[in-house]
Formats: structure tokens, C-alpha cells, sequence
């Protein structure tokens, strides 16, 4: 297991490394440019040389590139050009990054939290009204557009209804400690619980929106794959014992229902951050989605090259992890070569 | 009282939209405590469904299940899920066909043993695991300190089975259900779970019923025998009767496409002719007349009643117009 965790993590260095190079390319072979973002159509052909010189973009592109990893290496990621200019994209990434992960981790928590007990429930009592609900709902989940859902949760629940804040993180009112970055956290670290619950609620709008997807394919993987374990033999056996019925549901339908669940959560997470960048967006939420939009439209080179890349790393870390836990919970892959 | 009567149970499949299919027609048979019984049958002539009713197990919706099946004096079909979830796996034990999917793939040995102790016998884990030891040590498990905590898939097919019936057999049930243990195992393990099987009913004086499509498999186990034909028991005599002058063409037919000892094994000698398909209603007369090499008129008229045999003597129920002579019964029997 080590080993494998080990090659693994060797693997995500070098997708990160080939992602870098294919990225860096990408971006300039883009129209426009950040010198065009940052002076406008209009400026002189003199301002644009210069700026070209000093953001270094006059150079041969291998030239920027090798100068990049070798800053890089020592973890000088350049300054931004559009999203903060003048702040550093590493400063960028480490205030933004917390913000995107704990919306993500909420809207994952939600779909969870929601999906596999609704999907047991609507497998259990198959065509009964609660399946056919969420079965529909679920479909409405996948199919209407995130930036809709967030646009409608918005207007309802927070212009109309006034429950919840329209915009941001936090209140600029509160005063709140700074720890890890994670608001929520830190306001629990620091026991500033209003910090904390303001933080929690300017989450939970733009989470709800973000998690229709996760939840809809979390609820109907477990919903197709209770329908299929409470059918296999190992079942029937656990019924023949007597055993209650919570037993069988949690050791043996859950446990084995929830094999394909987990796969399914770790291929959610590259849906999340789509969905993260228009769901921010909505919601003036400052995490890494709206800062690469903002980055695309600016042409910040610096923070979109970061901000990719730590997102192309985050991706493939959670589906290391996602195999690590299949194989906590499938002990025909633990004791591969070990048994029979 | 023999402690299963099972009388006229009926199981009848109806989902929206199909005609209604009946499984299990008025079967009737009793266990008495320690006895062995077989139900014998081609593939699909309701020997799993009745075995999962007498058990409670079969789905609640679509299916209606009649007649009785009262254990000790208990009607079972009428007790309430949770009265059934405390007989099952204390007084009534089970072990399928298929050992590999019938045993959870994703908890050890070890739990799927002691889960069952906990549940009926008010242990602890640990004093469970300690017995569930004993009781994979019973069944022939070598080694079974460490097989406790491996899981099925680190098992051959013979030990699965040997777990299984560790399982069943855990709370020292009164009856236990095999249905056809050994169908999914090899040759030479079939012999070897078959005699582990005898040898532990008759060590706890368990009353076993063994489901099997192999009269083979009854041959050297079962004190008595119900030949079942599309879901109705068509003869019922003790072993040694049946075998030696079995009376209803089906049986007869059975045991003429057993592999002998002397012949090569696995190679049927003279299979029934026909199949379950070819089939006529129960209502109509017998369902077995278009398979049927003694078939009269009346058989596609006239529903054979189950009744005593009229010409050998013994507790035998036949239910046929024109049993195979015993005569011919006799010789064809020393002639294959
Ligand atoms: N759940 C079910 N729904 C509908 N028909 C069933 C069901 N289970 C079994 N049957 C039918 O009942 C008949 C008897 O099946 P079974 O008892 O499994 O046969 P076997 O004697 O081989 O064990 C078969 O024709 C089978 O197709
Ligand atoms: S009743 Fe007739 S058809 Fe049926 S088994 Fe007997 S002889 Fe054959
Ligand atoms: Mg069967």
C-alpha cells in the first residue's frame, strides 16, 4: 500500500510537470494578451513594448518557461497581472484556494449527507412516491444549469427572502482571525463563533447550487446500486441468520453498495471546480473559480498557470485518495498477492 | 409431532402485468426431529421456493404464499417479520448453492460467523470469536484462528462451503435447509461437504432437508424422499424403497440418468426425454403425461391424486394412473 501510495504521488509530479509545460504554452498562443488587458486597445505601440519587456514576454517562450520553473522551484509563482496586479499569485492561490476547497467540501458533504440515504431509501421502496421523486429531482439535478440553480437559489433565498446573504464570504463587519484561511474553521479554531456560523452561512446558498450535480449522481449510483446488492445472494444468507435489519442495511447492503458511490466521488470532484467557477461567479464568492475567470478575461498568465495547475493536482490527490479508502473498504484489492 | 409439517403450501409469483405463475402447488411433507429428508427435482420444479418459504424469505411484494408450514407446533407463515428474524438462524438454519456469492465479499470470515452468535446466543465479540474458532475447526476449516479474520475470496470453494455451514449450523438450529450444497463445487469436494454434512446432523441430531436435482446426492444421505415435479411432490418413500423399485415414471426416469459407479462420471445415461417445458397445467391432468413413456388417456383428462400405492407394500404416496411395474422397476435397475 505504501508503495503504491508512494508511485502514485511520483505520478501526480510528473502530470503536474507535462500540465505545466502543455499550459504555459496554451495560454500564449491565446489572442490577446495580458499587455492588450492591462493598457486597453488603445495604447501606444512604445507602452506595449515596454510592458511586453517588463512582464518578460518579449523572450523566446522556452526561455519564459525555464525561467518560470526555475522560479517556480523556489516558489516564486510570478505577480499577478489582471486578477490582484501587483499581488503574488502565490498570496492569490493561498487566500482563494481555502475559500474554493471549503465551498467544494461543503457542496460534497450536502450531496453525501443527502444522496445515500435518499438513494437506500428510494431503492428500498422501489416505485414508491419518494423514488419517483428523487429520481425526477435528481434529473432536474444534472440538467439545469448550475449558474441557473445558483442564480435562482439567490434570488429566492437571499434578495426575496432576505434568509441569506447575496454575496462573499464573510461580512466586512466581523473582525475575524485569520488562522488557516478555511473561515469556517478558523472562526472554530479561534472559538469566534459568529465568525464561524457567518461564515457558514455565506457557504451554504452557493454550496446547495454546487452540489446538484454531485448529489444527483451520488443519489442515483446508490440508488441503482442498492437495487443490485439487496438482490445478491450475500443478502439472502445475512436474512437466513436473522439478522436486524440495520445490520444487514449498514454491513451488508451499504459496505458493498458503496463501492461504486466512492469511485463516482472522486471523479465529482473535476465537475466541482466547472461548477465552482460559475457558482462563484454568481455569488461574488472570491475563490479560485472566480478568480479564473477574472484571470481569463485579464490574461493573468502568473495566477492562471498556478491556479490550473494546483486544481490539476487537487484533482488527482482526491482520486488517490478515493482509491486508498476503495481499498480500505474492498478487501479483494487490499490482499491482492497476499491471498489465494 | 414431527417437527416440520409442511401441508399444502402453495407459493404463487404475481407481478403487474404477468399472469400469475405458481411456483409450489400444494406441496406437503413432514421432518421429524433429526431426520433427514430430500426434495429431489429437475432444475426449476419449485424445490427453492418452497425451501424459501418454510424460511420467510422470499420477497413480501408479488408473491402469495398458502397452506401451512407449522415448526414444533409454530405456524410459521402467520408469525410477524420480527418473530421470524428471531427464528431464523436459531431454530431454522440455511446453506445455498453458491458459496462464493453466498458469503459477503467484503466482510471477514470471522464477523459473518460471529455476527450470527451475537445476534442468537447473547455474546460478546470476543467470546464469539472464540467459538466461531471452534465451529470452523468443526466443519473442517484448518487453520481457523487466522481464517478468521481472511475473507472470502482468500478461500477455496470447498472451505466457503465448509464456512457456510459452520454459519448454519452456529446456534445449533433443529432444522437446517441445504439447498443443493454441493452443486457449485467440485467433484471430489461434493463427496467430502456431503459426508461433513451427514456427520454433523447426525453428531447434533439436526433435522436436515436436502435440496438437491441429484438423486445421487440422496442416495447416501436422506432417510426419506419427496421427488417434486412443476412445484407438486409426485412420489414419497423412504430411500431404500425408492431406489430400489421406484414406481412413478418420473423417478424411475430420474434414476435411470444417474451416472453409475461403474460408468463414467458426468455422462447422463438416459436423460427424460423432453422438458419442463413441454409441460401440460396441473388442472388439466398430469403435468409430466407429454414426457410421460407410460402415459394413458386419462393422464391428460384426469389430475392424479397423491394416494398410497396400491401394489408394493410400505408408506409410499404415488401420485400417477400407471406406476412402472415393479417388475420392470427391478430389472432395469440391475440392468444399468
Ligand atoms: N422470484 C420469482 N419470481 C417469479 N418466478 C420465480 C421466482 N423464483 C422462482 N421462480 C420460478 O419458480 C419456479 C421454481 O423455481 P425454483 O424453486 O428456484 O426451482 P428449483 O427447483 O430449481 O430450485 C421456476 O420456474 C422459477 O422460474
Ligand atoms: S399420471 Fe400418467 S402421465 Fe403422469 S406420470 Fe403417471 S402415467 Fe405418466
Ligand atoms: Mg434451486
Amino acid at each position: 500500500m505504501l508503495r503504491y501510495t508512494i508511485r502514485r504521488l511520483l505520478q501526480l509530479l510528473i502530470v503536474v510537470g507535462v500540465l505545466s509545460l502543455l499550459l504555459f504554452a496554451w495560454l500564449r498562443s491565446l489572442p490577446g494578451g495580458p499587455v492588450s488587458a492591462l493598457l486597453g486597445e488603445r495604447a501606444t505601440t512604445e507602452s506595449r513594448a515596454r510592458l511586453t519587456e517588463e512582464l518578460g514576454l518579449d523572450q523566446p517562450i522556452f526561455v519564459q518557461y525555464f525561467k518560470f520553473v526555475g522560479r517556480a522551484l523556489s516558489g516564486d509563482f510570478g505577480v499577478s497581472t489582471g486578477v490582484q496586479p501587483g499581488d503574488s499569485a502565490t498570496e492569490i492561490f493561498l487566500q482563494r484556494f481555502p475559500a474554493t476547497l471549503e465551498l467544494s467540501f461543503l457542496a460534497i458533504v450536502i450531496a453525501v449527507a443527502v444522496g445515500i440515504p435518499l438513494g437506500y431509501l428510494a431503492a428500498r421502496r422501489r416505485g414508491g412516491w419518494l423514488d419517483n421523486l428523487s429520481v425526477v429531482s435528481s434529473l432536474i439535478g444534472v440538467a439545469v444549469p448550475v449558474f441557473f440553480l445558483a442564480f435562482l437559489l439567490k434570488q429566492v433565498f437571499a434578495v426575496d427572502l432576505g434568509w441569506f446573504p447575496t454575496a462573499g464570504r464573510q461580512e466586512g463587519g466581523i473582525d475575524a482571525t485569520r488562522v488557516t484561511g478555511f473561515f469556517v474553521l478558523d472562526g472554530i479554531l479561534t472559538q469566534e463563533w459568529d465568525a464561524a456560523w457567518d461564515a457558514l452561512v455565506h457557504l451554504i446558498l452557493p454550496a446547495v447550487a454546487l452540489s446538484s450535480i454531485p448529489f444527483s449522481v451520488v443519489f442515483r449510483i446508490t440508488r441503482a446500486s442498492v437495487l443490485d446488492v439487496v438482490d445478491e445472494d450475500y443478502v439472502r444468507t445475512a436474512e437466513s441468520k436473522g439478522l436486524t435489519t440495520p445490520v444487514i442495511r449498514r454491513r451488508h447492503v451499504l459496505r458493498n453498495a458503496m463501492l461504486p458511490v466512492v469511485t463516482t466521488i472522486g471523479l465529482q470532484t473535476g465537475a466541482l471546480l466547472a461548477g465552482a467557477v460559475l457558482t462563484e461567479k454568481v455569488f461574488a464568492f472570491p475563490g479560485i473559480g472566480q478568480a479564473l475567470a477574472l484571470g481569463f478575461e485579464r490574461r493573468d498568465y502568473p495566477v492562471l498557470l498556478l491556479l490550473i495547475l494546483c486544481a490539476a493536482g487537487v484533482f488527482v490527490l482526491i482520486n488517490l485518495l478515493v482509491d486508498l479508502s476503495y481499498a480500505l473498504i474492498d478487501p479483494r484489492i487490499r490482499t491482492r498477492g497476499g491471498g489465494r | 409431532m414431527a417437527l416440520l409439517e409442511v401441508r399444502d403450501l402453495s407459493v404463487v409469483f404475481q407481478r403487474r402485468g404477468e399472469r400469475p405463475f405458481t411456483a409450489v402447488d400444494g406441496v406437503s411433507f413432514d421432518v421429524e426431529p433429526g431426520q433427514t429428508v430430500g426434495l429431489v427435482g429437475e432444475s426449476g420444479c419449485g424445490k427453492s421456493v418452497t425451501s424459501l418459504a418454510i424460511m420467510g424469505l422470499l420477497a413480501k411484494r408479488g408473491v402469495k404464499i398458502s397452506g401451512s408450514a407449522k415448526f414444533d407446533g409454530t405456524e410459521l407463515l402467520s408469525l410477524s417479520d420480527r418473530q421470524m428474524r428471531d427464528r431464523r438462524g436459531r431454530d431454522l438454519g440455511m446453506v445455498f448453492q453458491d458459496p462464493l456469492s453466498s458469503l459477503n465479499p467484503v466482510v471477514s470470515i470471522g464477523l459473518q460467523v460471529t455476527e450470527v452468535l451475537e445476534r442468537h446466543r447473547d455474546m460478546s465479540r470476543k467470546q464469539a470469536s472464540v467459538e466461531a474458532a471452534e465451529l470452523l475447526e468443526k466443519v473442517g476449516i484448518p487453520d481457523p484462528k487466522r481464517r478468521l479474520s481472511e475473507y472470502p475470496h482468500q478461500l477455496s470453494g470447498g472451505m466457503r462451503q465448509r464456512a457456510l455451514i459452520a454459519i448454519a449450523l452456529a446456534c445449533r438450529p433443529r432444522l437446517l435447509i441445504a439447498d443443493e450444497p454441493t452443486t457449485a463445487l467440485d467433484v471430489t469436494i461434493q463427496a467430502q461437504i456431503l459426508a461433513l454434512l451427514a456427520d454433523l446432523v447426525r453428531d447434533t441430531e439436526t433435522a436436515l432437508i436436502m435440496i438437491t436435482h441429484d438423486l445421487g446426492v440422496v442416495a447416501g444421505l436422506c432417510d426419506e424422499v419427496n421427488v417434486l415435479y412443476a412445484g407438486r411432490v409426485v412420489e414419497r418413500a423412504g430411500r431404500h424403497d425408492l431406489f430400489r423399485v421406484p414406481r412413478h415414471p418420473y423417478t424411475h426416469g430420474l434414476l435411470a440418468s444417474i451416472p453409475r459407479l461403474d460408468a463414467p462420471r458426468g455422462e447422463r445415461l438416459s436423460p427424460i426425454k423432453g422438458s419442463v417445458s413441454d409441460n401440460i397445467p396441473w388442472t388439466t391432468g398430469c403435468a409430466f403425461a407429454p414426457r410421460c413413456p407410460n402415459a394413458l388417456d386419462t393422464c391428460v383428462q384426469v389430475t392424479p391424486a397423491m394416494e398410497p400405492d396400491p401394489v408394493v407394500a410400505g408408506p409410499r404416496l404415488l401420485r400417477c394412473h400407471n406406476p412402472v411395474e415393479p417388475a420392470t422397476a427391478a430389472e432395469q435397475e440391475i440392468m444399468s
